[in-house]
């Protein structure tokens, strides 16, 4: 099975705080830590297993600039055979839909039975996976927690809905999928690991090789804009509680005492 | 002139899901005075169940019946509404785990802007629409924009409108002949039930809850500890389940169990919409998180920033001790 998995580099949520510049252009991205986005990451699990279990390959794309070559490397690192960079100037403030065309390009170039993305990045916009889709024109499912791979260019596979449930469904392949967090443990990678993929190629593709009219993606082709960053006006929000460690947990033990949780 | 606003109504056994009516507010800012159509697919006795019920809410429902509607297969919906919509319609659904499925491949097949998970517009000015979204699990937000004037599909999430209280004598239109074929790859084979746990936490009256902040499987064993000093018991957000740390029955969110406690103490939880999901009935809400920005502390009665490992520990030792 031929699978390629969309990837993206995304400011890593356990190492940073997460502010916006004085102006709301932008976050402050000056200390950022990147890592591949979560959901990600099982994405690319699920497709070296499966292709560990049925034979193939995995390439991994990302749309991004010179530093998601290293959350590339990351993946070729986990067990991943090639990656490719979609980088130019042309997609720089890219809507989803111009992400997704972007990726759309990249996936005609090659004969793939399945596309993987993550259900969702740091946006939590959720749309890549399944505008890609619908612009290749091929049956899709989202928030997939098992796949299973049937005979005859088929998988069953199980969408996580509300509560917990799982919806089973057949898919014929080629299809795209969106990968749900804990289908599996995504194996871990050393630093080590990702020194050794060093001598790798990945491609820089930009809109020339893709055959891509730049202004159809970007910000000239861009149908949703970003106008700016802000932090919401703060409600009443929680009392905070203040003084010494010990301090602070008498004064909750009163409140719970309040409650009558202590007796 | 205004664009035709359309509300997706998801349904269940025969009843709209509570999502309707928070659609039909959040289409009200689109179309102030303007006609808004609820349309609803399915098959069958449910179907018309559920249209009657809408056109007590709006003047025109639209009825979507074929049989490969029966189940909400995002693929065929898809199918179905982009035959069915008329040019330039702005389309409203929920952004659940039906409206991921379907709304970002529905607006490539319309031809329409894309925003998801929205939690606030402006009245549109000349067919420009300002939204607002979050970002980062809610720690910012971002305002954005696009014109829909030619129509648009945008889901918007759970809780950010009013149930509109709007009241109607409307009438089902059956558009159930302009359904063109609708077969596609993908086919609904069954609902697999979650699993009960060993302990039921939506029955219990005190919950100590764990997020990510707990940092490793071998400090559950504070919460554990906090948990019996308090009489209650554990349980904790997606990450934890999906690190194999706790079973998926101890799980909060929408896609786990939805909880009803009289407190409950969230440690190290960032307060993601799909965690706060989960949890009903007002409880008294404590949250022991070491940003104070995170968002849990918006909906928290008292907040504790401090690092979990060095607080709760001493927090349960004078519990005991008293
Ligand atoms: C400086 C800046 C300006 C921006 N301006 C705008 C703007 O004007 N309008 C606007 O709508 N958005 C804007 N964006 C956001 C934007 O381009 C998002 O990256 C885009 O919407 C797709 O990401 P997402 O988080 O929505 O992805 P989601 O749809 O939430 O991600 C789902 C999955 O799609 C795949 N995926 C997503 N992005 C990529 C990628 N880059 N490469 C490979 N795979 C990917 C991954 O598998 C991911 O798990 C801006 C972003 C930045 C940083
Ligand atoms: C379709 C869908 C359904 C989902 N359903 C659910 C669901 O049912 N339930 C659910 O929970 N999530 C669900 N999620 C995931 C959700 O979006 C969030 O990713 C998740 O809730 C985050 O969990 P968290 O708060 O534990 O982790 P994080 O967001 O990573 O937050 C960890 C918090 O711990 C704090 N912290 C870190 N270290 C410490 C320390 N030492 N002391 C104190 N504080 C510390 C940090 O400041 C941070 O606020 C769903 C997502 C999707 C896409």
């Amino acid at each position: 099975m031929e699978i390629l998995v969309c990837v993206k580099k995304v400011p890593d949520p356990a190492e940073n705080e997460i502010v916006v510049r004085r102006d709301g252009s932008d976050i402050d991205r000056d200390d950022l830590v990147y890592s591949v986005n979560e959901w990600d990451n099982y994405a690319v699990e699920e497709a070296i297993q499966l292709v560990e279990e049925h034979g193939g390959s995995v390439t991994v794309v990302s749309v991004g600039d010179e530093e998601s070559d290293e959350i590339i490397r990351r993946e070729l690192a986990m067990g991943a055979d090639a990656g490719k960079l979609l980088d130019d100037e042309a997609f720089h403030y890219s809507d989803g839909r111009g992400v997704a065309a972007i990726l759309a390009h990249a996936a005609r170039q090659a004969k793939y039975d399945l596309i993987l993305t993550g259900a969702q990045a740091e946006d939590a916009a959720a749309q890549v996976g399944g505008m890609l889709a619908a612009m290749l024109d091929v049956p899709y499912a989202s928030l997939v927690v098992r796949v299973r791979v049937l005979d005859q260019g088929k998988l069953e596979i199980a969408r996580e809905i509300d509560g917990g449930n799982l919806e089973i469904n057949q898919i014929d392949l080629p299809c795209a999928l969106s990968i749900q967090t804990g289908i599996n443990e995504p194996r871990y990678v050393g630093i080590r690991g990702i020194r050794k993929t060093a001598s790798v190629q990945v491609p820089v593709l930009g809109a020339a090789e893709l055959g891509l009219v730049p202004a159809t993606v970007g910000r000239a082709g861009a149908k949703v804009r970003k106008l700016d960053y802000f932090v919401p006006e703060l409600g009443q929000g929680a009392e905070i509680l203040q003084g010494s460690r010990e301090e602070i947990a008498d004064q909750l033990i009163a409140r719970l005492k309040g409650r009558g949780v202590i007796q | 002139m205004a664009p035709q606003v359309f509300v997706y109504v998801a349904h269940r056994d025969g009843q709209a899901a509570d999502s309707a009516l928070e659609l039909l507010s959040a289409a009200r800012v689109l179309s102030p005075d303007g006609l808004v159509i609820a349309m609803a697919t399915g098959w069958g006795a449910e179907l018309d169940q559920v249209c009657r019920e809408m056109t007590g809410r709006c003047p025109e429902v639209w009825k979507l019946a074929h049989e490969a509607l029966a189940y909400p297969n995002a693929e065929a919906i898809r199918k179905c509404l982009s035959g069915v919509l008329p040019s330039g319609a702005v389309l409203l659904l929920a952004h659940d785990t039906l409206g991921m499925d379907l709304g970002p491949g529905l607006s490539i097949k319309l031809d329409s802007p894309f925003v998801s998970d929205v939690v606030a517009m402006d009245p549109p000015a000349d067919g420009a629409l300002k939204l607002v979204r979050e970002e980062y699990g809610g720690q910012v937000s971002t305002h954005l924009s696009c014109d829909i004037s030619g129509g648009a599909v945008l889901s918007i999430r759970s809780g950010s409108f009013p149930a509109s209280e709007e009241t109607a004598a409307g009438e089902v239109r059956d558009k159930s002949s302009d359904i063109g074929d609708l077969s596609c790859g993908r086919r609904f084979i069954k609902i697999v039930e979650a699993e009960a746990g060993d302990v039921d936490i939506t029955k219990e009256e005190i919950l100590v809850s764990v997020g990510r902040g707990i940092e490793d499987e071998d400090n559950i064993e504070i919460a554990e500890d906090l948990a019996k000093a308090l009489g209650g018991v554990v349980s904790c957000s997606r990450p934890i389940v999906d690190a194999k740390w706790l079973e998926k029955p101890r799980q909060v969110g929408t896609s786990g169990k939805t909880v009803k406690p009289k407190v409950y103490l969230a440690l190290g939880i960032s307060g993601s919409f799909q965690h706060l999901g989960g949890l009903k009935g007002n409880p008294f809400i404590v949250a022991v998180n070491k940003n104070p920005k995170a968002p849990i502390f918006q909906v928290a009665d008292v907040g504790v920033v401090d690092d979990l490992l060095e607080f709760v520990p001493l927090l349960t030792e004078r519990i005991d001790n008293q």
